[in-house]
């Protein structure tokens, strides 16, 4: 079956929607799911990639650009997050620090029959902590990545994009 | 090694109008510091992030001369930040690390390896394109002004002794004088931010 594009979470889309809401520096640790996003991202002149080697690094990054006067996302994966936990809490959370993260959502199934606990825990992880979140699947969602940033803006918080497919190639 | 007051006030001398991130000198730099709404002292928000906060601030601000003094214990939960620190080489970034070989919050117990390892070796391994390394005050002292006059980042290791606390958390000393909050709306004050 052939997917319409629509259907489809396009790297493009993405980028626009960064671009849209001013981001400056995208702090990120590659996952297989987004190597159509750093294509794009690395040859745009506007942005500024700093990768991580651990994803708890990518909080105190964002917290520190944040407090200079720069907007940064942070994308990472839902198994990176978990493992960020601290770092989340102390210098994004307990810092009022307004940052998007952008989390790759390994194993989701659209809430059906889970093999993969990364998906088990995912929601239930930014629940305890009190995140709000957005599924964003395809393009006709990707709306919601600006509602994220108002959001993290107006409660000084940070605010999840849980992105439920995978990025796929250029159109 | 030496004590970390003494080696502040050392460096406040050439401080100039830096922003400085005291970090686990921060109850020791409360009373030496002369600019305290361009300091950033915000105790411990999580242990480890010192580093790339610094990084992160150092890279949204490139023309204020951003100084951290870091702690081993800290630096050994994030080793990888060095590489990103290096990798984005912000020449605005200093890395001060106050090494006392132990956790001295939590009543001196010794970190991994305490004794044997070479912090400025791992930084200059990591990319740091300066690194250096003291143990007594005197080379400090002859040193400081060079360091802080060439481009960064800057990795300084320094063995310090430490000051162990035994008494429950409840019960110390509070030294911070301002929030968090009061902390990042000064400093953002003096960067126009």
């Amino acid at each position: 079956m052939v997917q319409s594009e629509a259907a489809n979470l396009n790297p493009e889309t993405v980028l626009a929607e960064m671009k849209k809401n001013g981001v400056t520096h995208v702090v990120w640790l590659p996952d297989s799911e987004t190597n159509w996003l750093y294509m794009l991202m690395k040859n745009d002149p506007e942005l500024d990639l700093i990768t991580v080697s651990r994803e708890g690094q990518a909080f105190s990054i964002a917290a520190g650009l944040s407090v200079g006067g720069k907007n940064p996302i942070i994308l990472i994966q839902n198994t990176g997050m978990m493992e960020s936990g601290d770092s989340l809490r102390g210098w994004c959370l307990g810092m009022h620090i307004p940052v998007v993260m952008m989390v790759g959502y390994r194993g989701y199934t659209r809430h059906g029959v889970n093999s993969d606990t990364a998906a088990t825990y995912t929601e239930r992880f930014l629940n305890a902590f009190g995140i709000q979140y957005y599924l964003v699947e395809n393009d006709s969602d990707a709306e919601r990545i600006s509602v994220a940033f108002e959001e993290a803006i107006q409660t000084k918080r940070p605010v999840a994009i849980l992105v439920g497919d995978e990025y796929h190639g250029f159109h | 090694m030496f004590q970390t007051a003494d080696m502040l006030n050392i460096f406040q001398k050439y401080r100039g109008d830096a922003i400085v991130i005291p970090g686990r000198g921060g109850r020791h730099w409360i009373d030496i510091s002369t600019n305290e709404k361009r300091d950033i002292p915000l105790g411990d928000p999580a242990m480890g992030g010192h580093a790339s906060f610094g990084m992160g601030l150092a890279l949204a601000q490139p023309d204020e001369k951003v100084i951290l003094f870091d702690s081993e214990g800290d630096v050994l939960m994030n080793l990888g930040a060095l590489v990103t620190i290096a990798e984005k080489a912000p020449e605005n970034f200093y890395h001060f690390m106050l090494d006392n070989e132990c956790y001295a919050t939590t009543g001196g117990q010794p970190v991994p390896n305490a004794q044997n390892v070479a912090y400025d070796v791992i930084a200059k391994g990591a990319g740091y394109s300066k690194t250096y390394a003291f143990d007594n005050l005197e080379e400090f002292t002859n040193n400081i002004e060079d360091i802080l006059a060439q481009p960064g980042p800057v990795f300084v290791a320094m063995k310090v002794f430490p000051h162990i606390e035994n008494e429950p958390i409840g019960s110390r000393r509070r030294w911070q004088t301002r929030t968090r909050d009061k902390v990042i709306e000064d400093v953002q004050e003096q960067m126009g931010v």
